[in-house]
């Protein structure tokens, strides 16, 4: 608390915190944000985190390399495949091993189905934070038909644990091919409802546009990656820059926006819905036959001694694993560099002199899953 | 632009966007029965089929003579992540060649650990467990939930092989 002042009119005035969160709406899962305000101003916004930490990166430890990548899927749980993917190419890298180009292929479809089916829940919850309940019902029926292809391809629909080091879990359920079409033909009808709905709404506009401006430079050195950090102008795509399954294969545009502010960053995963379907539409009629496991793992995978690092692009932005081996069947250290973790800590200085209402709106286009950022 | 024209701008644009919403929901409204996706559960309980690779948990399938595939190798408890499973093994003297042997005394699932991540199915070498469709798994007691997956009086299959 600072020191009371005085108004001209002679009236006490005085700076205080208020707790937004753990237990709030718009913080999508248990995050607290201690907000120091003058009337309804943003003077600071402190994240308080740790209310989900499970430490994953400890557990890492005692697992084999095979089990670890069963609990990525609950860091980043709507980017669940990227992140069983960043495991297992890490494993496959460090032992050298080329797996076949079916696995590429299927891994690069997945990831995209999975991005998409994160983002159409992003914007169903963003209209659900700005009070358009509508948006929530729509995004999660589009998301629906994405489930049901994981659900029964994968088993299961959102820890799905379905890449494996050196390949998949199981070959692709006989009507993969013709519901993913079925899908990209339908989400390709709803895609300009979701703009007609929401992204050419007065109201809407009006509460995104100039609103938490970030710049380029700003964006570099908080780290913000993802959709988030190219709204500024960030170029981070780590499928542009270190491609990696079927990513160099396929043709795609990088969204890169300029001003940064919360419309563009709303803008540039809404651009982003598109280049996801393009991925698929590529990759789909042509999946190349082969193995679907790699023969060269064995059953207990040990990792030569050293370091080592795989970076992915997430939905939410980079995720990079960092394992250090000293040559046992587990893991002595793991790190995960979240995406989630460093957009968080872009949001002080965003908000400060913004009013708490376009604060929601700021932490609804970082898109945050506090499970990625607590791990 | 004068600060009339933009309220009276403002205005006719607010209207415009609330009618562009308006005539997707609408759209909806008149489409019921080709767009509704809902399902009416537990209504439709009886229809309601899961897919077949789907994980709810995991069983060990019994023959008709209440035999299974399980040898008690402990694959699969070595493979789990989270200690799910317990394999408890004795020691019997084989009645046709008189030598002592390791058998399955009992395959112990803790359902309430398990996070179905599908390891111990693959890693099972004669396929003895498997994954079950079902999905209505709450219960009153957490004791429930630890299950004896093979069969009082059940033996191992003859054809497999150790
Ligand atoms: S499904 Fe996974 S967690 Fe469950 S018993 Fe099998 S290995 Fe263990
Ligand atoms: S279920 Fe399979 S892996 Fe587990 S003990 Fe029996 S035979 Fe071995």
């Amino acid at each position: 608390m600072t020191e009371e002042t005085l108004t001209k009119e002679g009236l006490k005035t005085q700076e205080y915190f208020v707790n937004m969160g753990p237990q709030h709406p718009s913080t999508h899962g248990v995050l607290r944000l201690m907000l120091e305000l003058d009337g309804e101003i943003i003077k600071k916004v402190i994240p308080h985190i740790g209310y989900v930490h499970r430490s994953i990166e400890k557990m890492c430890e005692k697992d084999s390399y095979r089990q670890i990548v069963h609990i990525t899927d609950r860091m980043d749980y709507l980017s669940n495949h990227m992140n069983n993917e960043a495991v297992c190419l890490l494993v496959e890298n460090a032992l050298e091993i080329e797996v076949s180009d079916r696995v590429k292929v299927i891994r690069t479809i997945m990831s995209e189905l999975t991005r998409l089916s994160s983002h159409q829940l992003w914007w169903g919850v963003m209209g659900m934070d700005l009070g358009a309940l509508t948006t929530f019902l729509y995004g999660f029926r589009d998301r629906e038909m994405i489930n049901d292809i994981f659900e029964e391809t994968c088993g299961a629909r959102l820890t799905m644990n379905y890449n494996t080091p050196g390949g998949l879990m199981f070959d692709i359920h006989p009507n993969f091919q013709r519901r993913v079409k079925e899908f990209v033909a339908h989400f390709k009808t709803k895609l300009p409802e979701y703009d007609a709905l929401l992204s050419d709404n007065v109201i809407f506009r009006n509460r995104t546009e100039g609103i938490g401006v970030l710049s380029k430079e700003d964006a570099i050195s908080f780290g913000v990656t993802g959709p988030t950090g190219r709204a500024s102008g960030f170029s981070n795509d780590i499928r542009k820059h270190k491609p990696y399954s079927a990513y160099d294969r396929v043709e795609f545009k990088e969204i890169l926006m300029e001003t940064g502010d919360t419309f563009s960053r709303y803008k540039a995963r809404i651009l982003e819905m598109w280049e996801s379907l393009s991925i698929i539409e590529q990759l789909i009629d042509n999946i190349p036959e082969g193995e679907i496991q790699s023969p060269a793992v064995k059953a207990v995978i040990k990792l030569p001694k050293g370091e080592f690092y795989q970076s992915v692009e997430t939905a939410r932005g980079e995720l990079g694993v960092y394992v250090v081996s000293d040559g046992t069947k587990n893991p002595y250290r793991v790190k995960f560099r979240s995406p989630g973790f460093s957009n968080l800590f872009v949001l002080n200085h965003l908000a400060q002199g913004y009013k708490i209402a376009d604060l929601v709106a700021m932490m609804s286009t970082i898109d945050l899953v506090i499970p990625d950022i607590d791990r | 632009m004068s600060a009339v024209a933009t309220y009276f701008k403002d205005i006719f644009q607010g209207l415009k966007t609330l009618l562009t919403g308006m005539k997707i929901t609408g759209y909806y409204f008149s489409h019921a029965r080709k767009e509704i996706i809902t399902q009416q559960y537990p209504e439709n309980r009886d229809t309601l089929k899961m897919f077949d690779r789907f994980r709810g948990r995991v069983v060990m399938p019994h023959d008709e003579n209440n035999e299974h595939a399980c040898t008690g190798c402990s694959s699969c408890e070595l493979a789990c992540p989270n200690g799910s499973i317990e394999i408890m093994w004795e020691r019997i003297v084989d009645p046709e060649t008189g030598k002592k042997k390791k058998i399955i005394d009992k395959h112990v699932y803790h359902h309430s650990m398990c996070t179905l991540c599908n390891l111990c199915i693959i890693a099972c070498p004669t396929d003895a467990i498997k994954m079950e469709q079902t999905f209505e798994h709450a219960t009153f007691d957490r004791k429930e939930l630890t299950m004896i997956l093979n069969k009082p009086g059940s033996k191992v299959r003859k054809d497999v092989e150790e």
